[in-house]
């Protein structure tokens, strides 16, 4: 064993960073701006007809923005789940990380989303996916 | 990503997946994909009738288990305080709906 040189663990390799589309690339960094400020997470596990049945919520999972990544998993600090009567299941998590493609809706405070920055990146992502 | 699942491991994590189901376990390792090594696992199954399934006999032990990352929704730092608190034979709630996507 070469002395100093540690054996690599996968969680240490950096995936490629050039994995996701342009689109999402806008998306990573506008969640990135919104690091350190209260969101409300609605995952995709609710309900879906209306054959009767109650509970058409999903779970919905308030917290404060820990960090995204390319992928836009998020993690978020201060969990607490804003419906805890019906959603009990996470009452001794304080700290999660919830993967992006099961993520429904990212509800944000409007205060902090300057819509004209977001309306002029958005118009420079398509005029460099034009050019592409 | 791996800054975010990093500080989770050789803790006790709550996983759960794309059916609903709550497993509860030691964080081993994980990868870029999601695909997760939990220790000691159990699952904790809830119901509207009885408390949650680990209550009287004590947990059944699933072991040592690698989840596919495709199927996890979340993955939840337990603390263990809070956990300690929580009557879980009295605890009814009806389980996890499946993710639709």
């Amino acid at each position: 064993m070469p002395s100093g040189a540690k054996t690599p663990r996968p969680w240490d390799r950096s995936p490629a960073t050039d994995v996701q589309p342009l689109s999402l690339q806008l998306f990573f960094s506008f969640f990135k701006t919104l690091v350190g400020k209260e969101v409300v997470v609605e995952l995709k596990n609710g309900a879906r007809s209306s054959l009767g049945r109650a509970r058409p919520a999903d779970l919905a999972i308030r917290g404060t923005l820990h960090s995204v990544d390319q992928f836009l998993n998020v993690k978020l600090l201060q969990v607490t789940v804003d419906d805890r009567e019906n959603f009990p299941h996470m009452q001794s998590v304080k700290t999660c990380f919830i993967r992006g493609s099961v993520i429904k809706y990212v509800q944000l405070p409007a205060s902090e989303v300057d819509t004209e920055l977001l309306q002029d990146a958005t118009r420079r992502e398509m005029a460099q996916q034009k050019q592409n | 990503m791996s800054a975010m699942l990093e500080p989770l491991v050789d803790k006790v994590v709550q996983v759960i997946t794309n059916d609903g189901r709550n497993i509860v376990g030691l964080l081993k390792g994980f990868d870029q994909t999601t695909n997760v090594i939990l220790d000691e696992c159990h699952e904790r199954v809830f119901s509207t009738t009885a408390g949650v399934e680990q209550a009287a006999a004590g947990p059944v032990m699933l072991g040592l288990y690698i989840v596919r990352g495709d199927n996890i929704a979340l993955v939840g730092e337990v603390d263990e305080e809070i956990d300690a608190e929580i009557d879980l034979a009295m605890l009814k709630a009806e389980p996890l709906k499946a993710v639709v996507h």
